[in-house]
């Protein structure tokens, strides 16, 4: 079994598409929401963690694209800078996945980027600017 | 037997003197006991670094030809805008200031990218800042207009001035309402989803001195990465709070007034910060040397964590109304921890103030003492005590006719 979690936007002709339903059904993947929104121009977006068969992942991908669909890999967009970061803890008490916790010894940030569902609650309890996430 | 500070002093220029942190402190007085710590230890190095809104700086920036008088004008560095009340070529500068231009709040939550404590970590990082001046002219000072870029080094004078710095103790902040609030103590997510505080705990200047025993008008502190002075009592002092019998306050309580010289610092200290939905800020580094004069002064260093207690404040309702109603009380060892317990639901905490922060300070400052580059000063006054008498008081509101 393999995990992909990807960014995944919607122009708005596929927003009433029973897309995900396909990504199940046909390619047997295990399909996570991790967040869902419709932006103002209309632009469907979903965070979404695929689980299943390497080769079935791909597949997935690439229908999704075949329909028009913008598919980004959603790792990448969370971004800790250390020298902004003053280690002051206060995003770790927001951050719900468990992604950032904090080592007690140390009283230091831990950030598992594998478990972020990029909900920027971090982002928006950062008084230095030191996470950011880029849509 | 009771040391004087000379005879510390002494030591410390020797290169003798035993030098522990306020958190190193605990442990060596669980081992030797109070009587054999306090004749072996000197000093006891604090620390605290957090968001500390009373704080901003005054210049001066030398005269032009022809002459301009900034004072009774209007002065702005980088779009900020400075308080020239002052001389021809003073101003001050608050870190919570904000460009005319920013939404503030008009979009909710406003993000208040850029204020005062921003500039004065731009000016502090050695940037050019641009000081813009409208002034009206006069036969003395006939120039009208000024754009210049400036930078730190060359300014006669740049003093760091906080009014109300290192906080004794803080406020716990919850959010029991069912919306998302933005406060300055960070968001507070709805039905009790997360708690902030604000304190370095046992690592905080004034909370190793509960008394104000040897912190007074003076006293030679770390500031911003330099070094500085108490120079009073900081605004909304509240030294009479309810007190643990370790004399510790349960409550917001003292407060310092310190200056600097701002060319001494450095911007890893002294940090712009941006509270969304609430304003700019400044983060400002303070360490604070105790002198291990007597037992009592070093007993009150060894306090820990778990010793100290925070009241837990609604900031939907409580805070913004100045209700005086406290949700309950926790330790900083339990805040720290990651979790506390209220109302039988574990909440996760994160803090403003940062511990990490707060421990480097406090051996930066250990080693300037015991690399004899730091000398301690006597106070020349103190501070209002427990029994001084003085509390703060509200602002009762008088309606005009
Ligand atoms: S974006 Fe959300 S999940 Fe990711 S680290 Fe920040 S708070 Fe945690
Ligand atoms: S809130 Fe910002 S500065 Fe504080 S620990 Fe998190 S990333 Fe670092």
């Amino acid at each position: 079994m393999a995990k992909r979690k990807l960014l995944l936007t919607f122009p708005n002709n596929l927003i009433d598409q029973p897309i995900t339903y396909h990504l199940v059904k046909d390619y047997d993947l295990e399909l996570n929401i991790l967040r869902a929104r419709v932006t103002p121009k209309e632009e469907g977006r979903l965070i979404v963690e695929l689980k299943g068969k390497k080769e079935k992942l791909k597949l997935g991908e690439e229908f999704l694209k075949g329909l028009g669909v913008k598919v980004e890999p959603l790792a990448l967009d969370v971004a800790f800078f250390e020298d902004r970061c003053t280690q002051c803890t206060a995003c770790s008490g927001v951050c719900r996945s468990g992604a950032i916790t904090v080592d007690r010894k140390k009283m230091k940030i831990v950030f598992e980027k594998d478990k972020c569902i990029a909900c920027e609650l971090c982002v928006t309890m950062c008084p230095f600017r030191a996470v950011e996430i880029t849509f | 037997m009771p040391k004087t500070i000379q005879e510390i002093n002494e030591k410390i220029k020797k290169g003798e003197a035993v030098v522990l942190t306020a958190e190193e402190i605990i442990d060596f007085v669980a081992e030797e006991g109070v009587k054999k710590a306090a004749q072996k230890v000197d000093v006891v190095t604090t620390g605290t670094f957090g968001p500390m809104c009373s704080s901003g700086a005054f210049f001066n920036v030398g005269h032009t030809r022809p002459r301009i008088k900034l004072g009774g004008g209007k002065v702005h560095l980088n779009d900020v805008p400075a308080y020239a009340g002052l001389a021809a070529a003073d101003f001050y500068l608050g870190a919570t200031a904000l460009p005319e231009e920013d939404p503030r709040n008009s979009v909710f939550p406003g993000r208040f990218e850029y204020g005062g404590g921003n500039v004065i970590e731009d000016l502090v990082a050695g940037k050019d800042v641009r000081l813009s001046v409208q002034a009206y002219g006069t036969d003395c000072y006939p120039k009208k207009r000024l754009e210049t870029w400036v930078s730190l080094k060359e300014m006669n004078e740049a003093v760091l001035f906080n009014p109300r710095n290192a906080y004794q103790n803080y406020n716990v902040a919850v959010n029991i309402s069912d919306k998302v609030i933005y406060t300055y103590m960070g968001m507070l997510l709805p039905n009790l989803g997360n708690a902030t505080y604000s304190s370095a705990g046992q690592l905080s200047p004034l909370l190793n001195d509960p008394e104000y025993r040897t912190i007074g008008i003076g006293t030679r502190i770390f500031l911003g990465g330099g070094v500085g002075y108490v120079v009073w009592n900081g605004t909304q002092h509240n030294p009479t709070v309810l007190r643990g019998e370790n004399h510790v306050p349960y409550r917001p309580a003292g407060t310092l007034t310190v200056l600097g010289d701002l060319k001494g610092m450095n911007s890893h200290w002294l940090r712009g910060a941006s509270f969304i939905g609430y304003g700019c800020t400044l983060a400002v580094g303070i360490g604070i040397p105790i002198p291990i004069l007597d037992e009592e002064v070093l007993r009150a260093t060894s306090v820990k964590d778990s010793e100290i207690v925070a009241p837990v404040v609604d900031y939907s309702q409580a805070y913004p109304q100045r209700e005086s109603d406290i949700l309950s009380e926790v330790t900083y060892a339990q805040l720290r921890s990651g979790t506390i317990e209220l109302r039988g639901k574990k909440i996760p905490t994160g803090g403003f103030s940062s511990y990490f922060k707060a421990r480097e300070i406090a051996l930066l400052l250990k080693s300037w003492i015991k690399e004899s580059k730091f000398i301690l000063t006597e106070s020349v006054a103190t501070l209002p005590d427990s029994k001084s008498g003085v509390n703060l008081k509200p602002l009762q509101e008088r309606p005009l006719q």
